[in-house]
């Protein structure tokens, strides 16, 4: 009988996970399973209720992201009522978006992942935490960063109503307008994010790529897998949160296929499991073959290191050149280095902060005209956006009413669920040997899955936090023989 | 050495994170509360575990805050057992103190929401038709996963609720107003919900152009009209579910120029939401005809899942009953 390690619950992500590790008779790992035991059947639910109402619904998917289900949504209504946003409106979606982008992607690297690489792997895990963070970065970073997402916020709250569940958008424009007064003032906000962003990118620099010790975790075998990787592109092919096409690359960094996003059917298809209630999206053109990596298997990534592995570029400057930066540093495209997943995301944190700029330093911004009203009748939309971790897909079908029949979501995560669970098993057999169990498994163990800033079917965030974790150890008698604890 | 600061612990059941971000939401002020108490158990944000809140003392937890509605097994499990350990339990948020959105799977059971998750989903591929299973055994190695309920249930439905703090999700004053009054022992009566008794309606700035005696001939969905910023929803044949909500939000919904969808719940002196919005919409009605009413009638779309929108586990249709369907 093998020997089983249970992690319960694994933290700073979707809190209802768990990790089984399974142990040979050498004490090896043998296998390891990430199981999510969730579900609460949005797909279904939706089926009844007008189609206008899904953008209000379907952020209760996720409080930590309900904006990305907002926007995803309010898209597949203007493809479900065909009909396109007004320009203002359509500018008014993009502002809130990259503000959300922004707000997200810094709450991650602050309080979630960062803290694996700003306070190190190795540290105590009394330390890994936002308060070890300010620790290392000051006192004065921690305001900068508490002052950067409230700002952000505000701008999500006075468009949309609400920062956590947005109720702004309609077929055809947005409920809300922005006057002069407010412009100038998130102009403001925008301005200091930028500052912001690069700020943080700074203490990247500073604390990881100038210590040869993280270099090494960061381009070490552990934690990197070689697959495909999905991500939106605008017609220039560069990263686009909000809009474009939906662009594969091979592990090669070859381009496999673009598509639009009412073809994603052809494109994407998801397996199951009966150990998770989580589902396995995979390429349709390739096949699943298991649990492997390589260019056979239709595995891929999505999130930011896979949005800049699928794109030419970064869609504004300064952000660009960080982006020619870290493949300079890390070798070249595309980059499999799961680790990297931190500094990709601060430099779309960049990117969302440049936007939000261009976008409130233009004056057609606070045109009135904030609607288009829908007259065809409606019946099939698809909505796509770039969630802050991954391709996130709305696919709605209605009655002529436009009333929901069906409903089909693939929700940013999921998408890189087969990955994560690679992810793991392969730290877990470069770290666990001989049955030897450390603390130092605990941190490595997690950070394995944290780059990927998971959002199962919840976010999270955090505030100051310790690895919540004990490891029991058993032996083929079932006996528990050792018990870790990380306190 | 142990201090005096009482312990408080927060969990989600069926959530989405959106009370998690809630409390992340009060910002600086967060620090003003982990400096007058002590977070024993939270698993979004530290490292305590089952284990250790099964080995506290019963009673030993001052407040446990609970979000999300009852969906699985192991979320009733959870509650139960932070019952013991507390000596106040807060259902935090829509889900925990009505059902809220997850509620809406009460249209539906386990059989019907796992054929549409595991089989009938267009980009699913499973022709082995398999589906989660409470225990998989894998060469020799047995996985486990917590049971999926047909039915959703609020907080209350499964243990005894002390206080209620209202909204999807609950705005950062209301929060703040409930630690205080907790930590400073000035809670109302048990049973309370911590937001006033009285209606949206009460407090919206739009209700200086509700007319004296609403006629509406025709109901509107938002998508198909100009959403006039200053007039009242029902004024200009929008459904708002005002009349039947309890305020304490600022009306977030509708500065944004969308009307309200109840996720407050319902005032003290109503017992189900839903029939009282019903009663609400039918005073009305411009007409006394039937055959006219009919017809206004027909332009309600969806009204059982608009009406209970947050509240269907907790009304009195508690779910659909599935023979109904088949």
């Amino acid at each position: 009988m093998n020997k089983r390690i249970t992690i319960d619950p694994i933290t700073r992500l979707e809190g209802h996970g768990k990790i089984e590790i399974f142990l040979d008779d050498k004490g090896d790992v043998e296998k390891a399973f990430l199981q999510i035991p969730e579900l609460r059947g949005f797909e279904q639910f939706a089926v009844g209720r007008p189609a206008e109402e899904m953008p209000r619904i379907t952020p209760r998917i996720c409080g930590v992201c309900p904006t990305a289900h907002h926007m995803a949504s309010t898209k597949a209504l203007d493809d479900l009522f065909h009909i396109e946003p007004t320009p203002t409106a359509k500018m008014i979606r993009e502002l809130i978006y990259n503000a959300f982008q922004f707000e997200d992607h810094t709450l991650h690297f602050f309080f979630l992942g960062g803290p694996d690489f700003v306070v190190g792997p190795q540290a105590p895990a009394a330390e890994r935490n936002i308060l070890g963070v300010i620790g290392k970065a000051g006192l004065e970073a921690g305001k900068k960063v508490i002052r950067a997402r409230r700002e952000a916020r505000d701008i999500i709250t006075y468009l949309g109503g609400k920062v956590i569940h947005p109720v702004c958008g309609l077929p055809g424009g947005v409920s809300k307008g922005l006057d002069e007064e407010h412009r100038v003032q998130f102009l403001e906000t925008a301005k200091f994010t930028i500052e912001f962003a690069q700020f943080a990118l700074q203490i990247f620099d500073d604390v990881v790529l100038k210590n040869k010790e993280y270099v090494d975790v960061v381009v070490g075998d552990a934690y990197k897998i070689v697959t495909y990787y999905m991500g939106l592109v605008d017609e220039n092919n560069k990263v686009n949160f909000y809009d474009g096409d939906i662009r594969v690359v091979d592990p090669e960094g070859k381009e496999f296929v673009k598509f639009k996003a009412r073809d994603y059917l052809n494109h994407v298809s998801e397996h199951v499991e009966p150990w998770t209630y989580i589902k396995f999206p995979f390429l349709k053109n390739i096949g699943w073959k298991g649990f492997i990596e390589g260019k056979e298997s239709g595995i891929y990534r999505v999130a930011p290191l896979a949005r800049l592995n699928v794109s030419d570029g970064m869609a504004t400057p300064l952000a660009q050149e960080h982006y020619e930066r870290m493949y300079e540093t890390l070798g070249g495209k595309p980059v499999h280095n799961t680790l990297a997943f931190h500094w990709a995301r601060l430099i779309e944190a960049l990117q969302a902060a440049e936007s939000m700029v261009k976008l409130l330093e233009n004056k057609d911004i606070i045109d009135p005209n904030i609607r288009n009203i829908p007259t065809e009748t409606p019946d099939e939309g698809v909505g796509v956006v770039e969630a802050p971790r991954g391709t996130l897909f709305h696919h709605y079908k209605t009655d002529a009413r436009g009333i929901i029949t069906e409903a089909n979501l693939i929700v940013a995560t999921v998408n890189n669920a087969a990955a994560i669970n690679m992810s793991i098993e392969k730290a877990a057999k470069a770290f666990i040997k001989g049955g030897k169990v450390s603390e130092g498994l605990l941190n490595m163990a997690e950070m394995a899955f944290r780059p990927y800033d998971p959002c199962h079917a919840c976010g999270t965030h955090a505030l100051p936090g310790d690895m919540p974790l004990i490891i029991n150890i058993y032996n083929k008698d079932k006996e528990l023989i050792k018990q870790l604890k990380r306190p | 050495m142990s201090t005096a600061k009482p312990k408080v612990a927060f969990y989600w059941c069926a959530s989405c994170g959106g009370c998690e971000e809630s409390i992340v939401d009060l910002a600086e002020d967060i620090l003003k509360v982990v400096e007058a108490v002590d977070i024993v158990f939270w698993p979004v944000a530290l490292d305590f575990k089952k284990k250790d809140v099964e080995a506290m003392e019963d009673g030993s937890i001052a407040v446990s805050f609970i979000n999300g509605a009852i969906r699985l097994s192991e979320q009733e499990e959870m509650v139960k057992l932070l019952r013991k350990k507390s000596q106040l339990v807060v259902a935090h948020g829509s889900c925990s103190h009505l059902g809220g959105i997850p509620g809406l799977g009460n249209f539906w059971n386990k059989e019907t929401i796992f054929r549409r998750a595991y089989q009938t989903t267009p980009s699913t591929d499973n022709p082995e038709g398999t589906v989660p299973l409470e225990k998989t055994e894998i060469d020799g190695k047995e996985l486990y996963l917590p049971r999926f309920y047909d039915t959703v249930l609020s907080l209350d439905q499964v243990i005894d609720v002390d206080y209620y703090l209202p909204g999807c999700a609950p705005p950062r004053d209301l929060i703040l107003n409930a630690i205080t009054a907790i930590l400073e022992g000035k809670l109302p009566a048990k049973g309370s919900v911590l937001s006033p008794n009285k209606s949206v309606c009460d407090e919206c700035d739009r209700n200086e152009t509700k007319p004296e005696k609403l006629s509406i001939k025709e109901i509107k969905r938002p998508w198909e009209v100009e959403l006039d910023p200053e007039k009242c929803f029902l004024a200009q044949g929008v459904i708002c579910m005002g009349p039947a909500t309890r305020t304490g939000c600022g009306q977030r919904c509708i500065e944004a120029n969308m009307p309200c969808r109840g996720c407050f719940g319902p005032t003290d002196q109503v017992y189900d939401q839903g029939a009282k919005f019903l009663s609400a919409l039918a005073s009305i009605l411009d007409t006394n005809d039937e055959k006219e009413i009919e017809k206004i009638v027909e332009t309600i779309v969806d009204p059982a899942g608009t009406f209970y929108r947050f509240s269907l586990p907790s009304s009195i249709l508690r779910r659909r009953r599935m023979e109904a369907i088949k």
